[in-house]
């Protein structure tokens, strides 16, 4: 059971730290009210379709940033949509970098829109990290609740017999 | 009660589909005002729309005003994050009922079911 204690107050530790350092916003806490019984991974999977869209809309911005002549209005596009997905999840971070970057799209400044997307990759694989190590640590957490429970069943079965 | 949500964010379908299905909606979702014209020409119908404003293909001024044309009563909600008032007061006119902020929460969710209510 000790197990179980200091499992959960690192996770409580490194949960508190991810909102102190301004990673997730109370958003995140949105999306963990929105998982139920009916979806109980509701949190791991909408996280991992963020992701995916994530990944493929930071290689669609590159490309545009990248073209002999940029088309803006494509690039804001883009940034739009992240920006809204980043937001959904309450990853904060990689909002604020893309409301950011938006700003050097307005002003058609490509130096600052290519500065930008370096600062808008780099916040959203630092998320991306920490997410992935919350929800490894949830796991690790529920293995360990499992294996205290089967033990305690386990142990409770043969006193009785 | 019947929701469509319109987006083009799959994150954005999948949470406010969420909400909306634990708020008591019974809730589908499309990716662009195109699709949720599409759907009422044939023959569905929702009590609530709630529309994106930017989306490819046909967004959300231009399915509004669509919609309206065809004579659809469903409260249509924009939901938005954006900042520029012209464009937002051109959604607000192409027929909406009220323009939200993105993303949805429950709080403003049950404040409209309540607007809405009163009407």
């Amino acid at each position: 059971m000790e197990i179980v204690g200091q499992l959960q107050k690192q996770y409580v530790e490194f949960s508190t730290s991810l909102y102190r350092e301004g990673f997730l916003d109370e958003q995140f806490i949105q999306l963990q009210k929105l998982q139920d019984e009916s979806n109980p991974d509701f949190v791991v999977e909408v996280v991992s379709i963020f992701f995916e869209d994530s990944e493929k809309l930071i290689n669609d911005l590159a490309t545009a940033i990248q073209q002999q002549v940029v088309d803006f209005k494509q690039v804001d596009a883009h940034v739009h949509q992240f920006k809204g997905s980043s937001s959904s999840i309450g990853a904060n971070r990689v909002k604020n970098m893309c409301i950011a970057l938006r700003s050097f799209c307005d002003e058609k400044n490509l130096d600052g829109c290519l500065r930008c997307l370096q600062q808008v990759k780099h916040e959203y694989f630092l998320v991306k990290n920490k997410l992935e190590t919350l929800f490894r640590g949830i796991s690790h957490l529920k293995e360990n609740i499992d294996s205290f429970f089967s033990f305690l069943i386990h142990h409770f079965f043969r006193r009785k017999k | 009660m019947s929701a469509l949500v319109v987006d083009d964010d799959k994150v954005v379908r999948r949470m406010h589909g969420k909400l909306l299905t634990q708020l008591g909606f019974e809730t589908n979702a499309v990716e662009n005002g195109q699709e949720a014209v599409d759907l009422f020409t044939s023959g569905e119908s929702y009590d609530f729309v709630f529309m994106d404003m930017e989306m490819p293909i046909m967004d959300g001024t231009e399915a509004t005003q669509k919609l309206r044309e065809m004579g659809v009563k469903s409260t249509i909600v924009g939901v938005t994050s954006c900042n520029q008032e012209a464009e937002k007061q051109a959604f607000v006119e192409a027929g909406l009922y009220a323009c939200l902020e993105k993303p949805l929460t429950r709080d403003a969710i049950s404040s409209l079911l309540e607007q809405v209510a009163k009407k």
